[in-house]
């Protein structure tokens, strides 16, 4: 075995207390000779586990291997085989619990960075244009409809597309990207990133309408009848934000992360009053949660000017769900953590407005269904912190909307659309979905995944379909 | 984008607007909104839906003036654009078959009923319909509630127009006199709402009132509209926008809609005065 570097090399960032006022990308990329020395570390395995831990199959081992002879464009090109938003892949992937985590150099030494890696790559592939895919005519007869443009659709989309069909993409918000766009911040995903992968997609010939609320402003019936899709893809997330159910949630400063981070990443709220809409800014902020979303709204609310910022969480630091890229960068900027912690009640002040959480503490237990251990309250722990902005990030819930007027679709008891893991096939013929609508919340990654597997399922539905006619003719 | 092919001033502080949103034309169902975003730097914003017209591909909306953005689309000319319509959002509300229904619209709230009288006189459900304002100019759209009410009665706080006192006060005097209501619906102010479901609770008459909280998304991804009914937290964009009257936490939905009020102050000042 070659010698291997035992540490990823290290990822130049902004400096901790600087971007406390700062909404730029925190994490600055690879440079070049960062880059390769980083691809230098991968030891070229004969058998490549780390994609078996990619979601989507990136040839990882290829794409690293032309970055470590500086072959960028060849990198590029490979990793665009499996992956249509690496760009957008190499900054949120919970690598960690992927491709890294299978990487034979884990175990003594730190694992290759190959998210890192992959963003190196498309970032320099967006500073290199090789002169835009030319908009290709669409090879098939058949259009297909996607409903919600986050990373499952747009996945499902882009493979769509390259395989010669008309694609439509329909979004209910008036920009594209799903979370992508009103869920993860600039400093996380700046939004050029996005905006660039979605053009991306509309060179391959992709039309995107926004505005559109399936099943509201035109329903599934209509795409597959009257509108000529010959198939639906829905892809429209776990939207709808789960509260905890205790007093004084409905005060003025208690948000959803989902309407929180709306707020200051779709609609601009960090640029009041030159953009029109509001949100609080808190002097003292408890985010309540530990995954990712909590971890992006406790630093949305640092930039926001909060003098204390909390992670309040019933479990502890083992449990939490956040990535361990993001958990540290929230504790680099002044986050803080407050472990078997779990609210109880939020307190209000005489204008309606959230002044204080109501907490107990937690120890944990046995595991429970989720294999975490459960949190035990301990008694007589009642401790109050003080809040004048306060955010739930306990995760969400699917929207109820397309199921409610879409006849056919069968639901489970949590109302995930119900489907074939392996197709996205759904109770109705020539209806997919994947991503959080199938699965709960759950990764970007797994959502492209999902997407690119229905795609799949759904170029194969239509040449069975066409190859069954002409047996019937 | 949307076209606006029309506009009326109807008060010096109301205007209706005529919009090209065929889609949401099409599917529109009584007591639906959509959201709105004029430009580029706006707000969402949602907007009870006055009149849809599937055959012309228009749908009809009023707004009055009260901040930055309602500022914004009453500015809007023949000739305009809508950067952003979507919808129809929330549940068509429910109506009778039969009976007797009496509409009690404050102000604005005139726009908002006009789509429940004409549905409702489609099935040859008797319509009474009561509209009031502060004064006799503020009243708005008779014109267009008269064809679809078979009784159209008019208020004014002082008594500049129709009956002298608030809509709910017109209302208790007809339920006192022997009026044969069978379902309420009321669209207005948040107070009016509350004043109307007072009146009607002691009749038992079955109230339904539509709320008009803040929204962001409107399709039920956010939550910033939750309102408590029957002790339960509900999304006015997905469960509502129309709720049972005597179920609903009036003083909680009114603490909430003044979320923003300063920032609402700060939106308004000239960028200079910042």
């Amino acid at each position: 075995m070659p010698l291997v570097y035992p540490t990823k090399t290290a990822m130049p960032t902004l400096d901790p207390v600087e971007r406390r006022a700062r909404w730029d990308e925190v994490a600055v990329g690879y440079t070049v000779e960062r880059a390769l020395a980083e691809a230098r570390r991968c030891i070229q395995c004969q058998d490549p586990l780390c994609e078996q831990g990619c979601p989507v199959g990136v040839p990882i081992r290829e794409f690293i291997r032309r970055v470590a002879v500086e072959d960028f464009a060849g990198a590029a090109e490979v990793i665009r085989t499996r992956n249509v938003l690496p760009a957008i892949c190499g900054r949120v992937c919970p690598v960690e619990h992927q491709c890294e985590a299978r990487c034979s150099v884990l175990g003594r030494l730190e694992p290759v960075g190959i998210g890192r890696l992959e963003r190196f790559v498309a970032d320099w592939e967006r500073a290199h244009p090789r002169g835009g895919a030319a908009r290709e005519a669409a090879r098939r007869a058949e259009k297909i409809a996607i409903v919600g443009s986050g990373p499952a659709g747009l996945t499902a989309a882009g493979d769509l597309a390259q395989l010669g069909y008309g694609v439509t993409v329909f979004e209910a918000l008036h920009a594209v990207g799903g979370v992508l766009r009103y869920g993860i911040p600039e400093f996380r995903l700046p939004k050029a990133i996005v905006d660039e992968d979605v053009e991306g997609l509309r060179s391959l010939g992709v039309e995107f309408e926004t505005n559109a609320v399936v099943g509201k402003t035109v329903t599934v019936d209509e795409l597959l009848g009257e509108l000529g899709y010959s198939a639906v893809f829905l892809g429209t997330g776990a939207g709808s934000p789960r509260f905890m159910g205790i007093p004084g949630e409905n005060l003025k400063g208690v948000y959803s992360a989902n309407e929180y981070l709306t707020r200051v990443n779709l609609m601009r709220a960090y640029s009041f009053p030159e953009y029109d809409t509001p949100v609080k800014r808190p002097t003292r902020a408890v985010v309540i949660g530990a995954g990712d979303t909590a971890m992006d709204a406790v630093r949305v609310s640092i930039r926001l000017g909060a003098e204390e910022a909390r992670i309040v969480y019933r479990r502890s630091e083992n449990e939490m769900g956040a990535r361990a890229e993001d958990y540290r960068r929230a504790a680099e900027e002044g986050a803080i953590f407050e472990w078997l912690t779990v609210p109880i009640r939020f307190l209000g002040d005489d204008d309606g407005r959230v002044r204080a959480v109501e907490c107990v503490r937690t120890r944990l237990g046995d595991p429970d269904d989720s294999g975490r251990r459960r949190p035990i309250v301990v008694p007589g722990s009642e401790t109050t912190i003080e809040a004048n902005l306060v955010v739930i990030a306990l995760g969400t819930n699917p929207n109820p909307l397309l199921p409610q007027t879409t006849a056919g679709l069968t639901t489970d008891e949590h109302g995930c659309i119900v489907t074939d893991p392996e197709t996205g096939e759904t109770s109705r013929a020539g209806v997919y979905a994947g991503g959080d609508i199938a699965t709960g919340a759950a990764t970007v990654i797994s959502a492209m995944g999902a997407g690119r597997r229905a795609a799949t399922a759904i170029d194969r539905y239509l040449r069975e379909e066409v190859n069954h006619g002409d047996h019937l003719a | 984008m949307a076209a606006v092919l029309d506009t009326r001033e109807l008060t010096p502080v109301t205007k209706l607007l005529v919009l090209e949103a065929p889609l949401v034309a099409r599917h529109a169902r009584p007591g639906q909104f959509v959201i709105v975003r004029v430009n580029a730097h706006g707000e969402r914003v949602p907007i009870s839906l006055t009149d849809f017209d599937p055959a012309a591909g228009t749908i009809t909306v009023v707004v009055q003036r009260v901040g930055k953005t309602s500022g914004l689309i009453c500015a809007l000319e023949p000739g305009d654009e809508m950067l952003d319509v979507a919808g129809p959002l929330g549940r068509p509300v429910e109506l009778p078959t039969e009976g007797h229904a009496v509409l009690v619209a404050g102000g604005f709230g005139a726009g908002a009923i006009h789509p429940l009288a004409r549905e409702l006189q489609e099935r040859l459900v008797l319509v009474t319909v009561i509209v009031g304002a502060r004064t006799a100019e503020l009243v708005i759209l008779r014109d267009l509630l008269e064809p679809v009410s078979d009784e159209l009665l008019v208020c004014t706080d002082d008594g500049s127009l129709g009956y002298r006192g608030f809509t709910a006060q017109l209302l208790a005097d007809r339920l006192a006199g022997g009026a044969p209501f069978t379902d309420c619906f009321a669209v207005g102010p948040v107070a009016m709402m509350r004043a109307v479901a007072e009146v009607t609770g002691p009749h038992g008459l079955h109230t339904l009132v539509s709320l008009d909280p803040i929204m962001l998304d409107g399709t039920g991804m956010c939550g910033a509209c939750r309102v408590t009914v029957s002790g339960e937290t509900k999304f006015a964009c997905i469960d509502g926008p129309f709720f049972d009257a005597h179920a609903i936490d009036f003083d909680e939905a009114i603490v909430r809609s003044k979320m923003y009020v300063d920032e609402e102050h700060v939106a308004l000042e000239p960028v200079g005065a910042r």
